[in-house]
């Protein structure tokens, strides 16, 4: 194949092929889903954040007219338990059932179901359903969970410590001895609400032995296969389909109780089934992110080179571990806790803790934004203590060029990276020489600017499955693709990964249309059907979907090619090696104007009485790709903020950012990736925050009190790229889908404390509200009284 | 007791009888099967409902069915003409203003009320007219771009294309 005859769409702005649909308003989410018969469920949640089930009465609600059943957890247990798919050693793994049986751990915990004709119907029985609560006493906080006599929230585990997590390496003790400076600093990571603006739903049927479940899910795959071990149906009858969906951000990273439930009621009831969240509902039971609390140690000496970094954290896991819980804490953080740095010595003890509160497990990032945040807050911490320029610690500390791979001091090793070259363009884009006199002129008008910078390194992948399994993932990390090519040339993609706005439609076609030759706007991009897939897909999460999923792709359309290249080289009488396909064409080298058609050659496959000797007739091809290591994009963000010195209102005036994801496939939808990671990252600095009071009642509760951050919130982004392959995979991929969420938040809070920093604030917890910041102000002595 | 209502919903008059306390979005997603039209939240805050009622962007969760008795609604599936795409959704397209494309029917309808008032329109007003919409997945930048470029088009094509919004009485 000669490059220059073959159009590369691979690194081109290819207008999104999801669009038409989605902007029509014909995109079918799984709340459209409408069926003939269809019952509606609700169910019935605690108001008590720990309280034992005396007695459920359903009398009443049986009555109601539209009713068809009413169940307790009892009725339901038939559905089994709720699947975790990770194990790390020494973890107390909790009982899970999709309603609770014996009693309610969090509030919002399922305690019984109705199903009705309507919703309304639903509504009505649900409120006249009579629960016998004894309360119990709570714990919310992590720390307090931990300490004896806290109340326990799995009796049968007889303390609520899920798991310890201890990575160690180097020598932690002499450096400590040998440091000029120490900082110690406690760093609260502060508990989100993902606010995917789709909310979970589920729809169901059950005809001629067959389940359809249409779920608003990540992991469609994951889905079926506990839905068949659970309800006792071959997988082969069960299918799962994830239509449009309206974002997940690793809330629909789940196999969760509705699921089961819709699943079971279809079958049970005969009829089918649907259940919608309501949005208040969802920041119930739905999962939350992070929520972390660190008491960190740096040991450094004067000039600012780091020796040791120790570490001890309680994760909060909420009342059960959900699906991914326990690997977000561990896997997912404290081996990237040392970040772009070189690290001689590194201590980390990490902790799980159940809770009287809602289940915590995967948000954008998913345990990497606690890692950057934690490790670039006290790069800055350092900077502060020995008054040197937080950009030149960074560089001081930089992992080289040259020193890739590199294996860290936790025990992962990097692919590939080359950190100082993002450093300095974020940098000459954000103007970080000429700071100081934007600080100055801000202060003529009695405010206070600041520039934060963050250098991140993610890991992003989620395989091999070998190493997956040492690690305690009960799953492969491969990801599957498959090609069909039809015998009139018109071609089908079917991938294992699941998009809910990531464009793999487009992408996809995009990597398959370089291999074969022909443009994308012929190739169709198919997902989220279980029925339809290559057999098993593992899903869209964890940045890992081009890394592994587009990979494959990649690697399905190679094998197709292959084969094109054979039967062109036997029907033009040439050999294989001087054998061209490009521009929807085969052709000898040189000879172009004696081509056959894309569709020639897949019609002599199909009609299959003119092939080469032993050939198998027809042409697609599947593959099952499982990657060598995980991949570590990087970069550095930047960004300049200034507060209200009289209200505390922060404003970012300037955001600029310079990522490294490898290869991109089409550079449109990386910067997408980066502007929606981006805001949510500065949601969690400035505005998001998760809140319980002492009785386990999640006070900001609604979209009312969970600020979302909006247009005028988030400024416009400058964002550039420097691209540095792996050669992990054969396209030189990485991952960008959570990147900009992981650089951000420490981008924004450095950016805010550096502001403050000639009041004499060292720190403040996210999220850095107005509130909060005026009364640092006005302790630290300034501001208006 | 089911009231009777005609609400005319892009360009079509709908006779129905329906209960009182049905949510305008409710009609038109569940009673006349628009679902192009989304529910993000129970409280007004995401904007994912937004219609035209009467020509004005209303957040169709806010709002009961009974109340558009008489009114002229326009959706998501109402704003393509023939087949040919209102400017707003073509630049939505071209700026990959959208991502999951859940919240994109109802920014795409605040934007299209907003500059039917506004057609010149500056950053700093089109961020502020859409804030009552939230979007998770873009951070807004290429909705911004969006609009701002769906102006341009509609300024330079003003006459060309009747107004949606004043298709329908203010």
């Amino acid at each position: 194949m000669t490059a220059s005859t073959t159009p590369t769409y691979i690194g081109a702005r290819v207008a999104r092929k999801e669009d038409p649909r989605l902007i029509t308003g014909e995109g079918t989410f799984t709340d459209d889903v409408t069926l003939p018969g269809m019952a509606y469920l609700t169910l019935v949640r605690s108001p008590h954040a720990h309280a034992r089930i005396r007695r459920i009465d359903t009398t009443a609600a049986k009555k109601e007219p539209g009713v068809v059943a009413v169940f307790t957890g009892k009725d339901l247990e038939a559905t089994g338990m709720l699947p975790v798919f990770i194990t790390v050693p020494s973890m107390s793994g909790s009982k899970h059932m999709p309603i609770a049986t014996d009693k309610a751990r969090y509030a919002g915990d399922a305690v019984a179901a109705v199903v009705a004709d309507s919703r309304e119907a639903a509504k009505r029985a649900a409120d006249l359903i009579a629960v016998d609560y004894e309360p119990l006493p709570i714990v919310v906080d992590a720390m307090k969970a931990l300490e004896p006599g806290a109340p326990i929230v799995h009796e049968e585990l007889g303390s609520n410590l899920v798991f310890t997590y201890p990575v160690k390496g180097g020598d932690i003790d002499k450096a400590f001895k040998d440091a000029e400076v120490k900082i110690s600093q406690r760093i609260v990571n502060q508990r989100l609400i993902p606010n995917a603006i789709e909310p979970r739903a589920v729809t169901a049927k059950f005809e001629a032995g067959e389940l359809t479940l249409w779920s608003t899910t990540q992991i469609p795959h994951f889905v079926q296969l506990i839905a068949a071990l659970n309800l006792g149906l071959g997988q082969n009858k069960v299918r799962v389909i994830a239509p449009e969906v309206g974002g997940g951000f690793g809330s629909k990273l789940q196999v969760y109780a509705e699921e089961l439930l819709v699943g079971f009621l279809a079958k049970t009831l005969g009829r089918p089934v649907k259940w919608t969240e309501e949005r208040r509902e969802g920041y119930l039971a739905t999962i939350h992110g992070r929520d972390h609390v660190s008491d960190v140690e740096l040991a450094a000496k004067r000039d600012g080179t780091i020796l040791g970094l120790r570490v001890r954290t309680v994760a909060n896991v909420g009342a059960y571990l959900q699906a991914f819980a326990p690997g977000i804490p561990t896997i997912l953080h404290v081996f990237i806790v040392p970040g772009a740095y070189r690290i001689p010595a590194f201590d980390y003890e990490m902790r799980g803790a159940y809770t009287n509160t809602t289940p915590v497990d995967a948000y954008r990032g998913a345990g990497r934004p606690e890692a950057a945040y934690l490790i670039e807050r006290m790069v800055d911490r350092l900077a502060d203590e020995i008054r040197m320029d937080p950009a030149e610690v960074r560089r001081k500390n930089f992992i080289a060029a040259d020193a890739f791979p590199f294996n860290t001091i936790s025990g992962i090793t990097y692919d590939s990276g080359n950190y100082e070259p993002a450093l300095d363009r974020a940098l000459a884009m954000a103007d970080y020489k000429g700071f100081e006199k934007r600080r100055a002129e801000a202060k003529t008008r009695g405010n206070y600017r600041g520039i934060g910078i963050s250098s991140y390194v993610e890991i992003c992948g989620l395989a091999p499955s070998k190493v997956n399994a040492a690690l305690g993932v009960g799953w492969g990390g491969y990801e599957s693709a498959r090609i069909r090519v039809h015998a009139t040339g018109s071609v089908q993609v079917f991938t294992g990964t699941s998009p809910h706005g990531q464009g793999h439609e487009t992408s996809w076609a995009q990597i398959a249309a370089d291999a074969l030759g022909i443009s994308p706007n012929d190739i169709e991009v198919r997902h989220g059907d279980t029925f339809e897939s290559p057999g098993m897909g593992v899903g869209t999460f964890g940045s890992r979907s081009l890394a592994v999923g587009g990979v494959a792709v990649h690697k399905a359309a190679e094998k197709v090619r292959e084969k094109v290249v054979q039967i062109g080289a036997h029907l033009l009488e040439a050999s294989p090696a001087d054998v061209v396909v490009a521009g929807g064409k085969v052709f000898v080298k040189g000879v172009p104007e004696k081509a056959k058609n894309f569709g020639d050659i897949s019609m002599a496959a199909y009609l299959a009485n003119n092939l080469p000797e032993g050939m198998e007739p027809g042409l697609e091809a599947t593959v099952y790709y499982d990657p060598p290591n995980f991949t570590f994009p990087f970069g550095t963000h930047i960004a300049e903020v200034e507060i209200d010195g009289e209200t505390g209102t922060v404003q970012i005036v300037k955001y600029s950012a310079c990522d490294d994801c490898g290869r991109q496939i089409n550079p449109m939808i990386v910067e997408g990736q980066l502007h929606g990671g981006i805001t949510q990252g500065i949601g969690q600095a400035l505005y998001e925050g998760a809140v319980y009071d002492s009785d386990g009642q999640l006070l900001s509760g609604s979209m009312m009190e969970y600020h979302v951050p909006t247009a005028e919130d988030v400024p416009p982004f400058d964002l550039d790229s420097t691209e540095t392959l792996t050669n992990t995979n054969p396209l030189g991929v990485k991952g960008i889908g959570e990147a900009g969420t992981i650089g951000s938040t420490p981008a924004a809070v450095n950016a805010v404390i550096d502001a403050l920093s000639p009041l004499g604030i060292k720190h403040l917890d996210m999220p850095l509200t107005p509130e909060k910041l005026w009364r640092a102000i006005r302790a630290s002595g300034e501001g208006r009284r | 007791m089911p009231h009777a209502v005609a609400v005319t919903v892009n360009g079509t008059s709908y006779p129905r009888e329906i209960e009182p306390t049905l949510l305008l979005v409710e009609y038109l997603r569940e009673t006349l099967g628009l679902t192009g039209t989304h529910v993000g939240c129970d409280t007004s805050q995401c904007g994912a409902c937004t219609v035209l009622v009467d020509g004005r962007a209303t957040k169709a969760c806010t709002m009961l069915a009974v109340q558009a008795d008489g009114a002229e609604v326009i959706t998501i599936e109402g704003l393509a003409k023939n087949g040919d795409m209102h400017p707003i959704q073509r630049a939505f397209a071209k700026e990959h203003a959208l991502q999951c494309g859940f919240c994109t029917p109802g920014l795409m309808i605040t934007a299209v009320d907003f500059l039917e008032r506004n057609p010149s329109p500056s950053d700093a007003e089109i961020r502020h007219a859409i804030k009552g919409n939230l979007c998770r997945c873009t951070g807004y930048h290429n909705i911004v771009n969006a609009i701002r470029s769906a102006s341009a088009e509609m300024r330079q094509s003003a006459g060309a294309r009747p107004k949606v919004a004043a298709e329908v009485k203010r």
